[in-house]
């Protein structure tokens, strides 16, 4: 299977907001490579007949009844916040200046 | 911000043009509760009250899913007509932006709970169209965002914003259909349509109040144009939150122009994302994207499967209320009245107020006459709809009671349902207060009757010579002389009796 590039790492790296190092992104790219062909191999033992598995258990519709539960309260949700105005979270602009 | 797009007129466009449309509805459902969390759902708490580790994305959390957003969701699918998943997954759907603290949404990817369906919907002249869905998925909604130190609240020129996350993790279901071919100069008309008629469906069904004003049901409109006789698909533009029925018809009919403007200049079609600006009925570019989309779907580790037994489904299905279109039909038979009539009732929102007014002892005419007259006028001047006039079908067919035991007439109900509109009390309070009561007292009746044709004796004459027409001027002048308190058939026939004349 092909490898992971370098511009897979950087194309990652900027989805998951990391800055990385040109040397990280080579380092990465190796590792993730390894990681990813480690997997892979599960597809060697897969079959038609194996379902696929997204959770260790054989549960299905856990579900909870249409029921109020209480809250945080506004301080408590707001106290890790690192900024806050009128009750809100308040977050840097959104759109950089074009 | 003054952005000239070029427009050719819609009849050019269609000339030239196929138009194909892809509509995406979203519906946020009427649950107590989110759809992974207990926290309420209920409008108008002050903000960041209704949040808990779950929807703020805490470490250590976990999502349940809420069993009355999947049975909504079922609902829905069933009543689009939809095959409804043996087994099906959430998945994540990653994307960094301040409305959704998980930094995902919990949203379905390849495994809808809902799919393969389709909604016929009834065009203003009768014609039916029949709109393919492709699927309908559970997810949830962001928070709220308020844009600071922007004009006008606008995200553009804002230096921060502020956000409240009461509505993340409302349950959404997300309906989306299949290309919509063959509309032809018609697509505008019958977008609108389907999504009214998706309204009055999701209303029918009890999950959502579908309100588009309040949020509740907003629609992105996908649209690409290919040359007639092309079997090709354009490149496609997506609207984002189209939040009005007349939005929907004006943002499709202003793409199909832009489009072929585009086009007929030998230009191409960006994908993009737009903008529609109520004010003017214009859509502008949003934010051009750096490179396309990549939400790294997988599946939701956090929730285990949905897999709806075949009994629930079907237990679902067997409750499911008449659809809205089936009962329209019915109910215009049952009234003996036009398409067009029924049409208009409908865009009044006054069918659920006509049924209930009937249900309540009133006959199909006047249950309409007053719904569709006096109140329908009284909320549009109030802006408000109907069904927020505080007046009850009850309170109507008590009105028109009181019109066909004879002690009301048209007149004097008209101003007793003024009254009760009012807040002057229930009908007969009303009746009580305003002293108005038909003048029945054959006595007074009478006398008034002997003074009209004293008064206007040549009248009376033409009358005893054969024109009987001309009784309608002495019923006037006794309705005046009585103010209008008196039953204008009883006072026809007693000014037939005396001048000696019969009807017919």
């Amino acid at each position: 299977m092909p490898g992971i590039t370098r511009e897979e790492v950087a194309h990652l790296a900027r989805l998951a907001r990391l800055e990385l190092k040109a040397e990280e992104l080579d380092h990465f790219a190796g590792q993730l490579d390894d990681i990813i062909g480690a997997v892979a191999r599960v597809a060697e033992v897969a079959d038609r007949d194996v379902p696929p598995t997204s959770h260790p258990l054989p549960l299905t519709n856990v579900m909870r009844a249409d029921e109020v539960r209480p809250s945080l309260t506004p301080e408590q949700a707001l106290s890790c916040a690192p900024a806050q105005e009128q009750q809100r979270f308040k977050v840097p602009q959104i759109l950089g200046e074009d | 911000m003054t952005v000239t797009t070029d427009l050719v007129s819609y009849e050019d466009a269609l000339a030239s043009y196929d138009p194909v449309m892809g509509l995406e509805v979203h519906v946020e459902l009427g649950t107590r509760t989110k759809m992974f969390c207990g926290c309420s759902t209920e409008l108008g708490a002050e903000p960041n009250s209704q949040t808990c580790p779950t929807c703020l994305g805490l470490p250590g959390s976990l999502p349940v899913v809420n069993a009355v957003g999947v049975e909504s969701a079922i609902k829905i699918g069933l009543a689009l007509h939809c095959e409804i998943a043996e087994w099906c997954r959430f998945a994540r759907k990653n994307y960094f932006y301040p409305d959704m603290p998980k930094n995902f949404q919990t949203s379905q990817y390849d495994e809808p709970i809902a799919f393969n369906g389709y909604l016929d919907v009834q065009l203003e002249d009768g014609e039916v169209f029949r709109v393919e869905i492709e699927r309908a998925h559970m997810e949830e909604d962001t928070g709220k965002s308020t844009h600071v130190g922007g004009a006008t609240g606008r995200i553009h020129g804002a230096s921060h914003s502020l956000l409240d996350y009461n509505r993340a993790g409302i349950p959404l279901i997300e309906i989306v259909t299949k290309p919509i071919v063959g509309a032809g100069d018609r697509a505008p008309e019958v977008a609108k349509a389907y999504v009214a008629e998706l309204r009055e469906l999701i209303r029918a069904l009890g999950v959502s109040e579908a309100r588009m004003e309040m949020g509740q049901m907003r629609c992105d409109v996908n649209l690409s144009l290919m040359p007639k006789g092309s079997e090709t698909f354009g490149t496609r533009s997506e609207t984002k939150n189209v939040n009005s029925l007349r939005s929907v018809e004006r943002a499709v009919r202003f793409e199909v122009q832009r489009h072929a403007a585009v086009l007929g200049d030998g230009g191409t079609i960006v994908q993009e994302t737009r903008h529609f600006h109520e004010d003017d009925g214009t859509t502008t570019s949003g934010r051009v994207k750096e490179e396309a989309e990549d939400y790294r779907y997988f599946p939701e580790p956090d929730l285990v499967p949905v897999a709806p037994s075949r009994e629930w489904v079907e237990e679902l299905r067997a409750a499911l209320p008449e659809l809205p279109r089936v009962r329209r039909n019915r109910l215009r038979e049952e009234w003996g009245i036009s398409e067009h009539d029924m049409q208009s009732i409908l865009n009044a929102g006054a069918i659920d107020p006509i049924v209930a007014t009937i249900e309540a002892g009133a006959d199909p005419v006047s249950a309409r006459k007053w719904w569709m007259g006096e109140l329908a006028r009284n909320a549009n001047e109030s802006g408000r709809s109907l069904d927020e006039l505080p007046i009850t079908p009850e309170q109507v067919a008590r009105v028109t009671a009181l019109v066909v035991d004879g002690s009301l007439n048209d007149k004097l109900a008209r101003q007793v349902i003024e009254g009760v509109l009012a807040g002057e009390g229930d009908p007969d309070a009303v009746v009580e207060k305003r002293g108005l009561k038909v003048v029945s007292d054959e006595g007074a009746l009478g006398v008034a009757v002997d003074e009209a044709i004293a008064g206007n004796a040549a009248i009376a004459d033409k009358i005893r010579g054969g024109k009987v027409a001309a009784v309608g001027a002495l019923v006037g002048a006794v309705m005046k002389a009585t103010r209008g308190q008196a039953d204008a058939a009883r006072v026809k026939e007693l000014i037939l009796e005396k001048l000696g004349v019969s009807e017919g």
